[in-house]
């Protein structure tokens, strides 16, 4: 009996970003516009990990991330890891880093805060890192890991 | 030269905050001055608060400004649908210094960001209202002579109110001992205590009013709301536990001072009205010198 395995190709140039959450990978696709992008990607979930258990990877094809965009995924992804692949070669590896400032992405835990009020942008200070904590810069209010929610 | 907007108790460091003490105790010997009489200060009160915005009135009118407002939004083009942004850009070509209040938490933040001059934050929801903080440093500042070293009771609600919060955090620069008195469900928020542990202060926690009443030098009482209680069995049993009786001022210090953000209701026993350590009503009156004084800092005229 032949053995039935799907082969995802390896990308000539572009990014891999492996060791996502399984259940972060669809909301690290929205937050860097995955779904907008017009290359060639390909993306798995529920691969099994040693670390993880379970982990999500994607393979994007010609598209190359700042570290202010790859930051962005660091607070649902902080296990994340980017290969940027070259000329099918890894030439760099990044880890994400959780920043200190984040705009916008995040909704306020507080309804009664102004941003989930009015159109606002929201903006946090990020208090601590493990465990994630976001100080609203408007109502001073704390959200943490347990209650974060993507705008 | 102008200074920045209060939104926050945070904004101001230590020694701001002196200066503006050492301003109010300079306004309380002389109330009544012109420094504003060439400015238009705007009182926005999105939501009524009758108390603050008198205060806020008559610091601006024994100074001789002007001023300009509303106090109910229901009379404003908000109730239209305005944007805060609007409302703000457009009465900040009118004002001088806008003054305001509102019930959602972050507008004086919000504002500060569109506004062309400065804001003073009168109260935005739970969050901060820390021109009430600076009045009630300067009535302690000023019954007790200095800010360092001193033991401070609060007493009450200490999970929502927003005024024990704030003075919690602008006294910790000042080395006090804190005494945190009440019942279990409105006891101290954790993230304030941790915040002492880290600045290496130290704290009581008690349930009992009376026990450590002798080593008091300021008690700080709070209203205990029905509202906050999911259980009413649980509100009748602690509602009178949290009354201040003249008996129990007996072994008080002599320089201990009792105060209150006001509005009483049954908190303080009405016969401890006329007890020298009654200070509520002075520290009312406190607040007009101490506004007067955060909107002379800010307009940069002393």
């Amino acid at each position: 009996m032949k053995d039935k395995q799907l082969i995802v190709t390896a990308i000539k140039n572009g990014t891999v970003i492996d060791h996502i959450p399984s259940e972060s990978l669809f909301s690290v696709i929205a937050i860097l516009g995955l779904d907008q992008i017009k290359t060639l990607i390909t993306f798995g979930n529920s691969l099994e990990s040693k670390k993880l258990g379970k982990k999500g990877i994607i393979k994007v094809s010609e598209v190359f991330f700042s570290t202010e965009e790859i930051n962005k995924i660091a607070l649902i992804a902080p296990t994340a890891k980017l290969n940027i692949i070259r000329d099918f070669e890894v030439v760099e590896k990044v880890k994400v880093e959780i920043p200190e400032k984040v705009t916008g992405i995040i909704k306020c835990v507080n309804p009664k805060c102004i941003t989930n009020n009015e159109v606002v942008t929201t903006k946090f200070n990020v208090v601590s890192k493990e465990p994630i904590k976001l100080k609203c810069h408007y109502c001073e209010k704390i959200t943490s890991r347990e209650n974060l929610d993507m705008i | 030269m102008k200074h920045k907007s209060l939104v926050s108790i945070n904004d101001f460091s230590k020694e701001e905050f002196m200066k503006i003490l050492e301003l109010a105790a300079e306004f309380e010997q002389h109330p009544t001055q012109d420094i504003l009489k060439d400015y238009v200060i705007a009182t926005l009160f999105f939501e009524p608060s009758t108390r603050t915005r008198l205060s806020f009135e008559t610091a601006v009118s024994r100074l001789g400004g002007k001023i300009v407002g509303f106090s109910d939004s229901s009379s404003t083009s908000t109730s239209k649908g305005e944007t805060l942004r609007d409302s703000i850009r457009i009465v900040s070509n009118y004002s001088d210094l806008i003054v305001m209040r509102h019930p959602l938490e972050g507008t004086a933040r919000l504002a500060s960001e569109f506004a062309s001059v400065p804001i003073i934050n009168a109260g935005d929801g739970a969050n901060q209202h820390p021109t009430q903080t600076l009045l009630d440093m300067f009535s302690i500042w000023k019954t007790q002579g200095t800010l360092e070293n001193l033991n401070i009771f609060l007493v009450g609600d200490l999970k929502y109110g927003r005024t024990v919060h704030s003075l919690l955090m602008a006294m910790s620069e000042f080395n006090t001992t804190f005494y945190f008195i009440a019942p279990d469900e409105l006891k101290m928020p954790e993230e304030y205590k941790l915040y002492l542990d880290n600045k290496g202060l130290k704290y009581v926690e008690s349930k009992e009013l009376g026990k450590y009443m002798n080593e008091a030098d300021i008690v700080y009482m709070t209203r205990v709301q029905q509202e906050r209680f999911t259980d009413p069995i649980e509100y009748e049993r602690v509602k009178n536990v949290y009354i201040l009786q003249r008996s129990m001022l007996a072994e008080a210090k002599e320089n201990m001072k009792v105060l209150h953000p006001l509005p009483r209701v049954n908190e303080i026993a009405l016969d401890v009205d006329d007890a020298p350590q009654a200070y509520y009503f002075q520290q009312a009156l406190n607040g007009v010198y101490t506004r007067q004084a955060i909107i002379a800092y800010i307009l940069g005229l002393k």
